[in-house]
């Protein structure tokens, strides 16, 4: 992966393939603690602990085409390399929340990266899901929420290309208002 | 900021068009989209395949993912599917995807070259 976005796309999808009706993405930056912040947190299936335990393991996978799962360790691993950490909190029938801390100023710290193209994706390929998506810098902050997006389209499906071109616009435009065009 | 409410007017603008569609749409365009076509760049195909959709008001053209479609080497994977008929398109890129739009989609014209079948 080249860019952190592209790692909260294939986070998220597992709680997509977790049955989660519910998916909140928050990414947040804190200049005076030096941190940058992204947590996924769903209302999925859950994992026991024998999995919990385990998921951190590359030769860990639910997938049945073949016997390895990459997609928590290289999360893991872009945390760690900036002096950071990854946590992993899980309950069975409750939902799972991965909160992975980033050093926001280290030199190995990967981009953000094209956040809209991630939401959008999320939305269009799974638009039977409800997601929330909030973006912070220093306490100030914009959110997408796909009910009030529901509410304002009526009957339109979400997955709807042209709608999806707007989510992307969105999240585009309103990230440069938040973070003054100076993109992590 | 841009709001939210942008979407009363499109919807407003849209709800015409979208009556006269049928619920299943004839063509199904999906991208594998598993840990190892998102590293591959699955991501930038999919948003290429979408905005050519739009632009070129295809509304009988739905755009989707589906998972790891077990040959990981040639990711990015794009399925084309038209009824029975399912084409696969591998080692995909923004540029080779929206030509995926205006032969095959548009004009019908297979794009052999990028099918899985010349890569083998």
């Amino acid at each position: 992966m080249t860019e952190l976005s592209l790692n909260i796309l294939d986070i998220a999808e597992n709680s997509v393939r977790a049955g989660a009706k519910n998916i909140r993405i928050a990414v947040e930056e804190d200049t005076a603690a030096d941190t940058l912040t992204i947590t996924v947190e769903d209302d999925g299936c859950g994992m026991n602990e024998e999995l919990l335990k385990s998921v951190q393991d590359p030769f860990t996978t639910t997938r049945t085409t073949r016997r390895v799962g990459l997609g928590i360790p290289l999360f893991q691993e872009a945390a760690q390399a900036t002096g950071g950490y990854l946590t992993i909190q899980s309950e069975v029938g409750k939902g799972t929340r991965i909160c992975a801390v980033f050093g926001l100023s280290h030199i190995d710290r990967m981009p953000l990266g094209d956040i809209a193209s991630t939401i959008a994706t999320l939305i269009q390929c799974n638009s039977d899901r409800e997601w929330l998506y909030r973006y912070t810098v220093d306490g100030r902050s914009f959110t997408l929420d796909t009910r009030e997006m529901r509410e304002m389209l009526g009957g339109v499906p979400l997955n709807e290309p042209d709608i999806v071109c707007w989510i992307r616009e969105f999240v585009t435009q309103n990230t440069k208002e938040i973070d003054g065009g100076n993109s992590v | 900021m841009i709001s939210i409410e942008e979407l009363k007017a499109m919807r407003d603008q849209m709800q015409s068009t979208l009556d006269m569609r049928n619920d299943n749409k004839q063509t199904r365009i999906v991208v594998g989209m598993a840990t190892c076509g998102i590293a591959a760049g699955a991501r930038p195909v999919l948003q290429a395949l979408t905005e050519e959709v739009a632009t070129r008001k295809l509304t009988d053209v739905m755009v989707t993912q589906t998972g790891c479609i077990g040959i990981c080497r040639l990711e990015p994977i794009v399925e084309v599917f038209e009824g029975d008929v399912k084409t696969t398109y591998v080692k995909m890129t923004p540029e080779k995807a929206r030509q995926v739009v205006a032969s095959h989609i548009v004009n019908h014209q297979v794009v052999t070259e990028y099918t899985i079948g010349a890569n083998e």
